[in-house]
């Protein structure tokens, strides 16, 4: 089958391809971009361990196409440090202890980023709700309840530049 | 426990932040599937849809047509190497590859390789097998009948689908106690099937490299070492020696015991690599991994309870049939096929006691894990806790008084259970006691008694359990030979900072950080100056991995042993450099220095650089130890949980309002991890009492086999548990730590039940299976007369 | 896991969609949230040959009010529902149905006229949309045609739209004074599908009498379903505790729940009296101007 060509932003930066329709957008950015942070945890679009920043909206990778990306902007986990500096939804990560195997972390950390865009002063029932699209198997979630606390505290304090 | 070290040095008691977190933050950790060789192939795996039939005919003819695919590997090509059959940990066999028949739902039948990932999956779905189905067994109780069809028809004298019997404790002194007993109580509890799911699922990449002679293969594994012997000796026939064999566990993603076993995917990936000399990558997905991976308990019980009148408990019998689908794959030291299942004595003073356990073959994925359980706990524990909280509530007795009545007492301990095992320490009582304080336990009662008048559903459930970990002292604890030891090395460089390498792999424990830990304690070298390495079995010292809490057990320990070594010869090499006697010397974390004179003092780092540049004449150079720890005992860590829950008398439905857990493992290395473990550990209970559980219908079809079915709780099914501890160190161990990674799922489910059954008790309701679910929950109360 | 391969098409404008879904035949499928089409496609249980991504359409991306009805565009993602003043002040009906609807991740990318279009019995739209009295409008090589909901479900997975129309909007009678509605879903877990799932949308008159009912089942036919004896019931009722009882028989009486993983028939049945109870209870208060 032919490929299309495509233009994905991620992470700022333009990425054109050729690529096969049926690519997975979780896919392209792990395998043709070599962005690995982005993980697969499941095949039934459940976990949200591919979750990333499509124009905005936090979304499960693994159910989009590649092609749907065309012309569009993708945030991954690794666009999140800037200038050396972690944004505060992975600060918090750190100080709350919010992440023990590190694979479903960068969707509850994308997730996060996404979320505390519009969601200044969550309470705790409203992030839990926010990930509830995001499993994990090891916190049992407590903690990353707290690193959205911690995230959304700092963000409050303005330190942090969106 | 107040930390000995300052927070600078960051021994143990302090909540140091974790050393593995930059790279997961930053997505730059390293899982298998990160890994890309050069030229590296992609396998896809091609599974039964029958859970029992004989192999017609593979035909590989499309598959091989489609560009990119480059062979197509079937049972016949393995058995051309005596590679299709391997021996399971438990000394059974199980296929790699069929060439006769297939004996469960999903089992692997042909292997695709290709140069993409894409192109393997549609080589798979191209290959086209002719299979012939045959009688399925999925009940073990069916199983084990005169007539049901005999499985393991490969094993030339088998005529029943019988694998073991395995019994323990006294059952004459038993039969007695229940002869006089005053009161009985006897219940069937079955513990369904459940599956590990870990975020990552399982998967490889091997690399045989032709010109060296040497396999490589990266490895979601969490015993490197074991694999490693056990290729060795599967494969040593055609050519790989174990020094040529060389395991990597990367980041793993979860393992929780799902990753211990040999699966023939990775079997086939190496035999694959072996034979076209490129890189082959087999990562399996999520539905394989819940379909055809080692399941977890399985466990049909039918337990019993003697005591007295006035709630002592006198003695326990169960018996069990162990379901282990088509061979005995668990991952149990090798003396106990029934794993530690006879801890079921639990935190009680029972005096006689008798278990026995019969394994059944069936046409189910094969295995029997120790999934966050240590060996067959949480059905131990599951077991007694049910039990106790039955005959309390049988005989009218609080359930928390009956549990202190029967408690083993604190100077009991070093305890001799009726069961045989020795428990280092415990104080049941006390935590017990902090759990009801803390959440408030009459209040509870009495706001249950006034709900209850206006037909409102509420419960109250407590499980006390005591759990066994860390296997374990070689006398009695070995896997395929391998004794169940376990390894530090530590080495520490001139400028004073230190490397160790560990027998153990964390799958997300923290071990880069509590290890560290383990030396900053002994050594006082700050933990940032502490390197920590596991997983790589060509620099790591041989090790049994990390299971069944048994890290902290046996390599914590071994790191402590081998740092103690190292300050020995620091101290040595002190004396020398203050010349003095070793004998005038003083130690206070991180320097030596002589008795009443603290100025003249050496610290670890200036005897670090000496070590190198000035060692006293006669003594070696270099400043390391290596400890092969063999652990005198096992670690008892115990705890009490209490858990509340509401029910909808409309939907059935369960929640579960407060969930408090006092945990005790002796002294804690890194506070804020413990209690990392302790909610996930919750999750992992949670989720089987309320929803997770695996089916299968009468043609042996599994009726969970993805996350549509199989429901891992989510943050909103999850409830924000509230931790407590209290502090029993053990006398045995190094650093008076226990294990703690399971505890909580082998304690939660029973609270959880025994919460949902006190709700209901009032209406006749004794035992529910667990998942307790809604429409399980609301034909309970339909039956008994609540409409909602 | 992975797809069969396939042609994708992403056009520009709606008549070039509708023109292409006409070219290409029965076996195209439209694209737009894909978060029930792309999952089918991962397990090759759904391999068309064609994919027409109307993602790219221009202004189908609307809910608002509009000459006495609420207009939902074909590309309205459900988190946009969370979102919109609109939505939080005048229709907690479709609040209530949006937030149980998978989970928040699917939500920015699934849209509200893919839940109807999918013809799924599951899906919880459906109901809804039915206890609303919706129009569907369907644009195809013919132009635009309006389709009452009541007519829209078929089958299984079948809907009136033929393999050539796109849905492309929702129009929601803009309920009258004196209407509150309410959609209750009993699930396994969050994500998961309705085990049964019931939408109320009431209007009384000024003597408290209802004089307007809608109701809607989820999953528990293999269409969603219109109960419409209970809606005639509930006409010329004042709704005291006894009415609202007899309803809910009703209502259960008018499922046709089958025994399934998600629990038995007879659980699902006495589930839809238990939440028609609670929908109508909690419609009536909102008619009544509470929370």
């Amino acid at each position: 089958m032919a490929k299309i060509g495509i233009k994905v932003k991620v992470n700022g930066v333009e990425r054109a391809a050729e690529v096969e329709s049926r690519l997975l957008l979780v896919h392209f950015l792990r395998e043709n971009l070599r962005l690995t942070g982005t993980h697969v945890g499941c095949d039934t679009s459940h976990c949200g361990a591919c979750t990333v920043v499509l124009d905005g909206r936090a979304i499960k990778s693994c159910s989009v196409f590649a092609a749907q990306a065309d012309g569009r902007e993708v945030l991954t986990v690794e666009g999140l440090e800037q200038d050396g500096k972690l944004h505060a939804i992975q600060e918090g990560f750190f100080q709350e202890h919010g992440l023990q195997c590190g694979f479903c972390t960068s969707g509850m950390l994308m997730t996060g980023y996404a979320f505390l865009k519009s969601k200044s002063n969550p309470t705790d029932d409203e992030i839990r709700h926010a990930i509830s699209g995001n499993l994990c198997r090891c916190t049992g979630y407590v903690n990353i309840v707290k690193a959205y606390q911690y995230a959304a505290a700092k963000l409050r304090e303005g330190e942090e530049q969106l | 426990m107040t930390p000995k070290t300052p927070a600078e040095i960051g021994g143990m008691g302090h909540s140091v932040k974790r050393k593995e977190d930059p790279r997961f933050l930053r997505g730059q950790g390293q899982y298998v599937d990160d890994i890309v060789l050069p030229d590296m192939l992609y396998l896809d795996i091609v599974r039964s849809p029958y859970a029992h039939a004989k192999i017609r005919n593979i035909d590989t003819s499309n598959a091989l047509a489609i560009p990119g695919v480059a062979a197509v590997i079937t049972g016949k090509d393995l058995a051309a190497y005596n590679l299709h059959w391997m021996p399971t940990l438990m000394s059974d066999t199980q296929m790699v590859l069929p060439v006769d028949k297939v004996m469960y739902q999903a089992q692997e039948v042909a292997a695709v390789l290709a140069t993409e990932r894409y192109i393997a999956a549609d080589g798979a779905d191209a290959v086209e097998i002719d299979y012939d189905p045959l009688p399925v067994v999925v009940d073990p109780k069916k199983a084990l009948l005169p007539d049901a069809p005999v499985l393991r028809t490969d094993k030339q004298d088998k005529k029943d689908n019988h694998i073991w019997h395995w019994e323990w404790g006294d059952r004459a002194a038993t039969d007695q106690a229940f002869k006089d007993a005053e009161v009985t109580v006897k219940q069937d509890i079955y513990i369904p099937r459940i599956h590990v799911s870990s975020i990552e699922t399982c998967g490889c990449v091997a690399h045989f490299d032709k010109v060296r002679g040497k396999l490589t293969v990266w490895m979601t594994t969490q015993a490197p070492h074991a694999i490693r012997t056990v290729f060795a000796l599967v494969a040593g026939h055609v050519g790989l020696a174990e020094h040529k064999i060389q395991i990597i566990a990367p980041d793993i993603g979860g393992g929780f015991g799902g990753k211990v076993p040999v699966y023939p995917g990775y079997v086939i990936a190496v035999a694959a690599s072996v034979l076209t000399g490129k890189p082959v990558k087999w990562i399996e997905d999520r539905m394989e991994n819940i379909q055809a991976d080692s399941f977890a308990r399985d466990y049909h019980m039918t337990a019993e309870l003697a005591g007295k009148k006035d709630g002592q408990l006198t003695a326990l019998r169960i018996k069990t049939i162990a379901d282990h689908g088509y061979t005995d794959a668990a991952a149990n030291p090798s003396k106990f096929p029934a794993g530690l299942f006879h801890i079921c004595t639990g935190s009680y003073d029972i005096k006689a006691a008798h278990v026995e356990v019969d394994g059944v073959y069936t046409n189910k994925p094969p295995g029997g894990i120790a999934y966050r359980c240590s060996f067959r706990v949480t059905e131990a524990v599951h077991a007694i806790e049910r039990m106790a909280d039955l005959m309390a509530h049988e005989i009218g007795m609080d359930a928390a008084e009956f549990r202190m009545k029967n408690f083993i007492k604190p100077d009991q301990f070093p305890y001799k259970s009726a069961l045989g095992w020795e428990y280092d320490s415990g104080d049941y009582a006390a935590a017990l006691r902090k759990a009801m304080e803390n959440v408030g336990y009459a209040e509870l009662k009495k706001e249950q008694a006034e709900k209850r008048k206006r037909g409102e559903l509420m419960g109250i459930g407590i499980s006390s359990f005591t759990e066994i970990v860390g296997a374990g002292p070689s006398k009695h604890f070995d896997i395929l030979g391998l004794k169940m030891f376990d390894s530090a090395e530590i080495r520490i460089h001139p400028t004073g900072k230190a490397i160790a390498r560990f027998g153990t792999k964390s799958q997300g424990q923290g071990h880069e950080t509590t290890y560290a830990q383990i030396v900053a304690e002994e050594l006082g070298i700050p933990v940032d100056d502490v390197a920590v390495e596991e997983g790589d079995t060509d620099t790591a010292p041989y090790g049994l991995g990390t299971y069944a809490s048994r890290s902290t057990p046996t390599a914590g320990a071994a790191g402590a042993i081998a740092a103690r070594k190292i300050r020995d010869k620091a101290k040595k090499i002190a004396a020398y450099l203050l010349e003095a006697h070793e004998d005038d010397l003083e130690w206070e974390p991180g320097k030596f220095f002589v008795k009443g004179s603290p100025d003249r003092a050496k610290t670890i780092q200036d005897i670090a650089l000496a070590a190198y540049t000035n060692h006293p004449q006669g003594m070696e150079a270099g400043l390391e130890a290596v400890s092969y720890y063999d652990p005198p005992n096992l670690t008892y860590p115990f705890g009490s949980y209490i858990c509340v829950v509401d029910i909808d008398n409309g939907t059935g439905e369960v929640k579960v309002r407060r969930f408090m857990a006092v945990d005790d493992c002796g002294n804690i290395i890194n506070p804020m991890i413990v209690e990392g473990q302790i909610h996930g550990g919750l999750t992992m209970g949670l989720g089987p009492a309320l929803y997770e559980e695996i089916q299968y219908d009468d043609s042996g079809n599994i009726l969970q086999g993805s996350f549509m079915n199989y429901l891992l709780p989510t943050a909103i099914e999850t409830p924000n548990w509230e931790t407590d501890k209290t502090c029993t160190p053990s006398p045995h161990h190094p650093l008076g730590a226990k294990g703690v990674g399971e505890s909580a799922t082998v304690g939660a489910p029973a609270a959880i039940v025994n919460a949902v059954v006190d709700a209901l008790w009032h209406l006749g309701v004794r035992h529910i299976d667990i998942p307790i679910t809604p429409p399980k929950v609301w034909k309970l109360l339909r039956e008994n007369g609540v409409t909602g | 896991m992975i797809p069969r391969s396939f042609e994708y098409f992403a056009p520009r404008t709606l008549e070039e969609a509708v023109s292409l879904l006409g070219e290409l035949g029965q076996e195209a499928k439209i694209l737009s949230g894909g978060q029930s089409l792309i999952p089918m496609m991962k397990l090759r249980l759904a391999t068309p040959p064609y994919i027409v991504d109307i993602n790219r359409l221009p202004d189908l991306n609307y809910i608002s009010e509009l000459n006495g009805f609420l207009r939902i565009g074909a590309l309205a993602r459900e988190s946009d529902f969370e979102v919109s003043p609109t939505i939080l002040s005048r229709y907690p009906i479709l609040m209530d149905t949006t937030v149980v609807i998978a989970d928040p991740l699917v939500r920015n990318q699934a849209t509200a006229c893919g839940n109807l279009a999918h013809g799924d019995p599951a899906n919880d739209h459906p109901a809804t949309m039915l206890a609303l009295g919706s129009l569907i409008i369907a644009v195809g090589p013919s132009g635009e045609r309006v389709i009452p909901i009541e007519n829209f479900f078929t089958g299984l997975f079948t809907t009136a739209l033929q393999h050539d129309e796109i849905l492309k909007e929702i129009k929601v009678p803009i309920p009258p004074p004196s209407s509150g509605g309410a959609y209750m879903k009993i699930k396994r877990k969050v994500g998961d599908y309705a085990t049964a799932g019931v939408a109320v949308q009431i209007t009384l008159n000024g003597a408290g009498v209802c004089h307007r009912a809608g109701i809607g089942l989820t999953n528990v036919g293999f269409t969603p379903i219109k109960a419409k004896e209970t809606e005639a019931f509930l006409i010329g009722q004042k709704l005291d505790d006894a009415t609202i009882k007899r309803a809910a028989q009703i209502a259960a009486g008018e499922s046709q729940p089958i025994d399934d993983i998600r629990g038995s028939a007879e659980y699902k049945r006495d589930l839809v009296r238990v939440l028609t109870t609670r929908a109508l209870n909690l419609a009536l208060k909102r008619a009544n101007g509470g929370a």
